[in-house]
């Protein structure tokens, strides 16, 4: 199941704080005007933990953690 | 099915013959024959079954299968129809033309779609110019006592994103038209929560036909892949611009002798709509117009839209005039999108003046940009610029 876990942006909900970018450099990065990009299309099982944590960090709830459906 | 009235491929199905102005419900009857029994409950999953096997595709620009939608929908609880005629494409004009034209068929075909789903109501979201048309065709048929499904009549918001689907859901449930996010699916959660199909006023209109004269008959026009007749919009460097009626995988270059023909010698096409792509003239003619005729020019029939550029024309300048156009008409919901649309257009319009623009830098935006919105917004544009460089580019 958690093989298909990938972070996912709502980028309507978005507001571009970057506070995922901060936390998690490993799969975020941003693009030139400051919104997420997530990289890689699954999460690897050693930042799972990390990925869960930065999704809760989202000041506008615009970051999801899919598990595949 | 009832034998049809119209010829097995023959041309015009939705419009009339000669434009009039708008068919009554007597001269409707009269070209159509009665519209189809209501279908009990256990008829109609043949009935979607059946448009499967016409193999009707969404003519509002997607080009998604009606009958996985109608299915979708029909096996929700308490489902409603959404039938779009915003027609948020600037520059065509043909959902306007069929409703204006032939609104008893477009409504037929929404009431057909909410019997074959289960859907009680059938909400018509209308472009403004043809309101007035739509609601003396609403009013006769309740005169006429004739349709069991309720209808409602709103007037559709202008602007390019209103025309999206859950832009057109939202715009009806609270005057806001801005797409949302997906999922959930319109499908399972629309207009009110409940299963929502919407769908394209000219998809609705060959439904109707479909209802009546069957998947065979439909499928009398066009390609074996992608069956049936669709209303394009021909405008631009041709001499009689307009709505013409066409069978799918017509070569383009006869799409356009019905619109007259080129009045002058011709640099490329736009394909498709604004969210379509730019073709060279001399490899475009003589393909067939269809998704599968135009896919590897980079292009596909879109919302049914073919503009003329002449030799001699700026086709970077063109491009950059509708990328700043869509880039003002962004909800202005998503990051990419209200930043990324107008920095593009920045570059475009130094690239078409000469002024030195940084392809790299271009290049980077775009890809920035594709994917990343709410709603296809930003992806269509993006596509149009690549089209553009391909077509207009310093490469050539």
């Amino acid at each position: 199941m958690t093989g298909g876990a990938r972070l996912r942006v709502d980028f309507i909900a978005c507001d571009g704080r970057g506070l995922c970018a901060a936390a998690l450099p490993e799969l975020i990065t941003l693009d030139d005007w400051g919104f997420p990009i997530v990289s890689g299309p699954a999460v690897p099982p050693r930042l799972l933990a990390d990925a869960r944590a930065t999704v809760r960090l989202c000041p506008m709830l615009a970051l999801r953690f899919d598990t595949g459906r | 099915m009832t034998v049809g009235l119209l010829l097995a491929g023959t041309l015009p199905r939705l419009l009339p013959p000669e434009p009039p102005g708008p068919v009554g419900l007597a001269g409707h009857t009269a070209r159509y024959g009665p519209p189809p029994a209501v279908p009990g409950r256990r008829q109609r999953d043949a009935l979607i079954a059946e448009m499967a096997r016409a193999g009707l595709t969404g003519r509002g620009g997607a080009g998604f299968p009606t009958a996985r939608k109608l299915a979708a929908v029909a096996a929700g609880h308490a489902p409603v129809v959404v039938a779009n005629g915003t027609e948020g494409e600037p520059a065509s004009v043909k959902d306007r033309v069929l409703m204006a034209c032939s609104p008893h068929l477009v409504l037929d075909g929404a009431v057909h779609a909410a019997e074959i789903t289960g859907a009680a109501k059938a909400v018509m979201v209308v472009h403004r110019d043809v309101r007035e048309i739509i609601d003396e065709a609403v009013a006769e048929r309740a005169r006429a006592r004739l349709d069991r499904v309720r209808l409602e009549v709103r007037t559709a918001a202008e602007g390019f994103v209103a025309g999206q689907a859950s832009a057109v859901v939202q715009w009806v449930q609270r005057g806001v038209p801005a797409p949302t996010a997906t999922p959930p699916r319109l499908a399972q959660r629309g207009l009110r929560g409940a299963p929502t199909l919407v769908q394209n006023v000219e998809t609705l209109a060959h439904l109707a036909l479909i209802a009546r004269y069957g998947a065979s008959w439909f499928r009398s026009a066009g390609t074996p892949a992608e069956p049936g007749s669709m209303l394009v919009t021909v405008l631009g460097t041709v001499r009689e611009p307009g709505v013409r009626e066409v069978a799918i995988g017509t070569p383009v270059g006869q799409v356009l002798d019905l619109a007259g023909g080129a009045s002058a010698p011709l640099r490329a096409l736009l394909i498709g709509g604004y969210f379509g792509a730019w073709v060279d003239a001399t490899e475009v003619l003589a393909r067939p117009f269809s998704a599968a005729g135009l896919a590897h020019l980079g292009a596909g029939p879109g919302a049914g839209l073919i503009m003329a550029l002449p030799v001699g024309a700026c086709g970077l300048s063109e491009t950059a005039r509708v990328m700043r156009y869509l880039a003002s008409e962004s909800a202005g919901q998503c990051g990419p999108c209200v930043f990324g649309l107008p920095a593009i257009a920045g570059l475009l319009e130094r690239l078409a003046e000469g002024r030195g623009a940084n392809l790299g830098l271009l290049s980077r935006w775009l890809g920035q940009v594709d994917g990343r919105g709410g709603c296809a917004h930003p992806d269509g544009a993006v596509r149009l610029v690549h089209s553009a460089l391909r077509t207009f580019g310093a490469a050539r």
